[in-house]
């Protein structure tokens, strides 16, 4: 009853502070408000805008067609909140229940929501990463900058890493007629998220396209001119390429630096929580407090073998911190688990490229409708003889049914007979995903094995 | 106005970019692209393209009325 | 046994007026075995489920002889309209259509045509002047869409005449047969001479616009030369030609007709229309789940074993879907039988879903806002004569065959 009495205030009165103003953050300070929170809400966001949407930057931003300024997300409804945008958050107090900021000031709270996000993965070289042309993308500012500079029409832009985002930005370059290379360290574009079978097909868009794709290639360093412009890259097999730009997509790397020291399991691969969003300290005991969502997050999956998994997708920032927030003001029996299906999209050489489930933990893959060679297929992934992920090139209506073979474990190969399934997609095959210990660049999920407190992963980039 | 939508739901049914090509367009078969922030003098096609969406996968915020903000749901915005 | 009755009274003319008891009664059991054979399934996700079933087919070339029913429109004489064929030969054709009539190649085709289809619905309404009182179904849901779709298509006006006369008398096939033997063998005649006046008319224009394109869909087509895919053959254009001529005509005079019917027995909707035009988005949607112009949805067979719904589909059976159905399940959408034209999450199956969702859906959004809007706004005090009227024979495409409506006056 005690407890009812305190919960009952902080829905009343109480303070929650959201770190994180991007999709999560806002998504969750709205259902805060739906659900009948009417104490005081703070969100703290380290860049100075209003939540806005990253997935056009690399799309119709990119291509010119939208300004930057053009992505500020829609609000479900007023939140009346108070707003540190401008500010990044640099500590946790746990005990003290506070964070502490950047300009010197602290928030105190009485329930933490962290939705920090990622942050793209700079050049590992400091120097040429700072050379005059070399970007990144990930916030509207990257965006503002790279699109001023493809506008001017380089005469090659170089792209560092074939994942989605880099495969998306060679598209909207080929989209612009500027002649790209695409340098990928792995056998194929998309390897690392969808294996090398579905990661041919990517490869032979992005040649029909035009652009000059090399795999199992490393950029080994960026050159600058006198005046600190980029002027050539290096690559490790000897090769060596002018470029005018250079664009950085080795994936991203989660924003928990702020978190050192403060107690909680977070680290390089996000910050480990339980499927009701609830952080977990460093002794693998969850915080009552302290909850979780967005990229940043890893929670265990019930279809996945309750392995934590980290997933930097739209819809999972959305659908986690709905149920973080719920449960921030909910009493324990009324908390719901966060049990999405892992689902995500890209749009690249004019396909629609849309995913269900979790690709890269399978084994086989089959073509079971379709036609590879037609870059117009669904692809069923298998794992121990079940299905466990679905891809789609143009063919995103039959998605969800293979969805539903995903949530029954659905035996794989799939042995039904269907409308569309052509001779090679009778038997399955090998998926192709390179080996785990070999990073490629933005799987964009990560399976990290079941500790919470697991934090051994390094990566090297490049 | 502002519109998002949801790309997990779009199954590229391509309602919302015959009703109002100037704010969503198909790039490709099934792939769609759009303007966050429609210019007002679109606000009857965006509010014809939020309604046939087959998925109600459009939201939009500032639309006019409080209409528009319940058809997807929820209340209305600023 | 009560399916077999349910199924024969949701056929029987004499319930076609209010045949949503009967498919409230048919969703006790979502999945059930007609005596005749084929499966009927009514619940909400149970449809949802089977139309993005990969082992669901269209082929009617799949189709058990005695499981075909009366309502195919296709020209015996030509290839399947896509409609009734599977992917990969359903996506190729509707791609070709597609790139002539919508986005990405043609985004402006539909859209551009909001003037015309004002105007077409103006000057109808005009017609009305100095009378107390129309047939709904003659003076305005026929003539309106056969008319947009020969501009769309390109039929010049001097020939829309007779463009309307052979269309009215092709989309007669799809009403089940009546009469004595002869009778019905002189209508399979007349139909089949109406198909093969029509089909030469169309290659007559097709080869017109092949020499000199316009900007419309049959120029479009004659002389679409694929992307990466062989472009269609003139037999493929007639079939489809007509396909979309019938389809978009028939469903549509539909949803107008059931539109202002249920308007009119709802007043208080009505009147918030009047109030804000802009509740017609809404209010549209809501009409295609309340009063869906397909009912049914027949001849589908399954390739493989299906369970569903605690029930195994086994492979080969055919199917029949009833959207109609669905759109009244309370597991989806409470109160299902009232009409609220401002229903929040209505992800109605009025164009069906899945790959083979309507491709005039955006046609007939366009022509069913403008018509019942401007309807409302122009007739004073309209009411209906008589209620319920009297029905089309068509189970699937269910509509008024006639709707009188008095009125008081005509606004300008």
């Amino acid at each position: 009853m005690a407890l009812d009495g305190s919960l009952e205030r902080l829905r009343r009165e109480g303070h929650i502070v959201v770190v994180g103003a991007s999709l999560a953050g806002l998504r969750a300070a709205e259902t805060l408000r739906e659900e009948g929170f009417t104490g005081t809400l703070t969100l703290i966001g380290d860049e100075p805008y209003e939540p806005y949407d990253r997935p056009p930057l690399s799309k119709q931003v990119l291509l010119g067609r939208v300004p930057v300024d053009h992505t500020a997300l829609p609000r479900r409804l007023a939140i009346d909140a108070r707003w540190r945008l401008g500010v990044a958050a640099t500590g946790l107090d746990m005990a003290a229940k506070r964070v502490a900021l950047a300009d010197g000031t602290s928030v105190e709270y009485d329930r933490l929501l962290i939705a920090t996000g990622v942050r793209s993965r700079p050049w590992p070289n400091e120097l040429e990463a700072g050379l005059d042309g070399v970007f990144t993308l990930r916030t509207r500012d990257d965006a503002a900058r790279l699109v001023h500079r493809l506008r001017a029409g380089p005469r090659r832009v170089l792209v560092i890493g074939a994942g989605f985002t880099g495969s998306e930005i060679a598209s909207v370059c080929r989209e612009r007629e500027l002649p790209v290379t695409v340098a990928e360290r792995g056998p194929a574009p998309l390897v690392g998220a969808l294996g090398g079978v579905i990661g041919e097909v990517a490869a032979e868009l992005q040649h029909e396209h035009g652009v000059d794709l090399r795999c199992g290639v490393m950029v080994t360093g960026l050159e600058g001119d006198g005046a600190g412009r980029l002027r050539r890259a290096h690559f490790s097999d000897g090769d060596a390429l002018e470029a005018e730009v250079a664009v950085v997509a080795l994936g991203a790397t989660r924003n928990t630096e702020w978190l050192a020291g403060s107690g909680l399991a977070a680290g390089p691969r996000g910050i480990a929580c339980d499927a009701g969003c609830r952080a977990f300290d460093i002794r693998g005991i969850v915080a009552d407090d302290v909850f979780v969502a967005g990229d940043v997050a890893r929670s265990p999956h019930p279809l996945f073998g309750y392995q934590f998994l980290s997933l930097e997708h739209w819809g999972n920032a959305v659908a986690q911190a709905e149920v973080a927030a719920h449960n921030m003001i909910s009493p324990g029996e009324r908390r719901r688990p966060h049990l999405w299906t892992p689902y995500f999209w890209s749009a690249q050489f004019g396909v629609n490229i849309k995913s269900v489930g979790v690709p890269n933990m399978a084994d086989q893959v089959i073509v079971s409708q379709g036609s590879l060679g037609e870059h117009r297929f669904t692809a069923a992934y298998g794992y121990q003889g079940r299905v466990i992920a679905a891809v789609t090139f143009d063919q995103a209506k039959w998605l969800e049914f293979y969805q539903r073979q995903i949530e029954q474990a659905a035996p794989f190969p799939p042995p039904f007979t269907a409308v569309d399934r052509r001779p090679e997609g009778m038997r399955p095959v090998p998926a192709g995903f390179p080996d785990p210990s070999v990073p490629t660049h933005g799987p964009e999920v990560t399976v990290s094995g079941h500790s919470p407190t697991d934090q051994r992963v390094t990566f090297t980039p490049a | 106005m502002r519109v998002v939508v949801d790309l997990n739901r779009c199954q590229g049914y391509a309602q919302c970019a015959f009703l109002a090509p100037d704010v969503f367009a198909m790039h490709g078969e099934e792939a769609l692209l759009y303007d966050a922030r429609p210019d007002d003098t679109r606000r009857v096609d965006v509010l014809r393209a939020v309604a046939a969406c087959p998925v109600r996968a459009i939201a939009v915020e500032g639309a006019g009325g409080k209409r528009a903000a319940d058809r997807v749901g929820v209340p209305d915005g600023a | 046994m009560t399916s077999v009755s349910l199924l024969g009274q949701i056929l029987d003319h004499a319930n076609r007026a209010d045949p949503y008891p009967l498919y409230a009664e048919l969703r006790r059991t979502p999945v059930v075995r007609d005596e005749f054979g084929p499966y009927l399934v009514s619940t909400y996700w149970e449809i949802h489920s089977l139309l993005h079933d990969p082992r669901v087919s269209s082929d009617v070339r799949h189709l058990a002889p005695e499981a075909r029913t009366t309502v195919s429109t296709d020209d015996p004489d030509l290839p399947p309209s896509f409609i009734r064929l599977d992917p990969p030969d359903h996506d190729r054709l509707r791609r070709l259509i597609m790139r002539t009539y919508g986005p990405p190649h043609t985004p402006r085709r539909v859209y551009d045509l909001r003037g015309e289809i004002s105007s077409i619905v103006s000057d109808l309404i005009d017609r009305f002047q100095g009378r107390d009182r129309i047939d709904l179904v003659e003076d305005f849901s026929y003539p309106f869409p056969v008319t947009v779709i020969c501009r769309l298509l390109g039929v010049p006006h001097e020939d829309e005449q007779r463009f309307h006369g052979w269309a009215d008398t092709v989309a007669t096939a799809i009403e089940p047969p009546v009469g004595t033997p002869e009778e019905r063998q002189a209508h399979r005649e007349a139909v089949r001479e109406a198909r093969h006046q029509l089909a030469a008319y169309l290659s007559g224009l097709i080869d017109q616009r092949r020499r000199a394109p316009r900007d419309d869909m049959i120029s479009g087509l004659a002389t679409d030369r694929g992307a990466d895919e062989s472009p269609m053959s003139l037999p493929e254009m007639l079939s489809n030609l007509t396909l979309l001529l019938i389809a978009g005509h028939e469903t549509t005079v539909n949803i107008i007709s059931n539109g202002m019917l249920t308007l009119l027995r709802h007043l208080d909707a009505l009147e918030r229309l009047r109030a804000d035009p802009d509740l017609i988005f809404p209010l549209v949607e809501e009409l295609l789940r309340f009063e869906p112009p397909v009912q049914l949805l027949p001849e589908r067979t399954t390739l493989d074993d299906i369970e569903i719904a605690g029930t195994t589909i086994p492979k080969g059976a055919s199917l029949w879907l009833v959207p109609a159905s669905g759109n009244r399940d309370p597991q989806r959408f409470p109160e299902p039988d009232r009409f609220r034209p401002d229903r929040p999450d209505n992800q109605h199956f009025g164009f069906g879903s899945g790959i083979h969702n309507c491709i005039g859906a955006p046609l007939a959004r366009l022509e069913a806002q403008a018509a019942l809007t401007e309807l409302v706004r122009r007739l004073d005090n309209p009411r209906l004569v008589e209620d319920p009227p009297p029905y089309r024979r068509n189970a699937v495409l269910r509509g008024p065959r006639h709707l009188a409506i008095a009125y008081d006056g005509l606004k300008r």
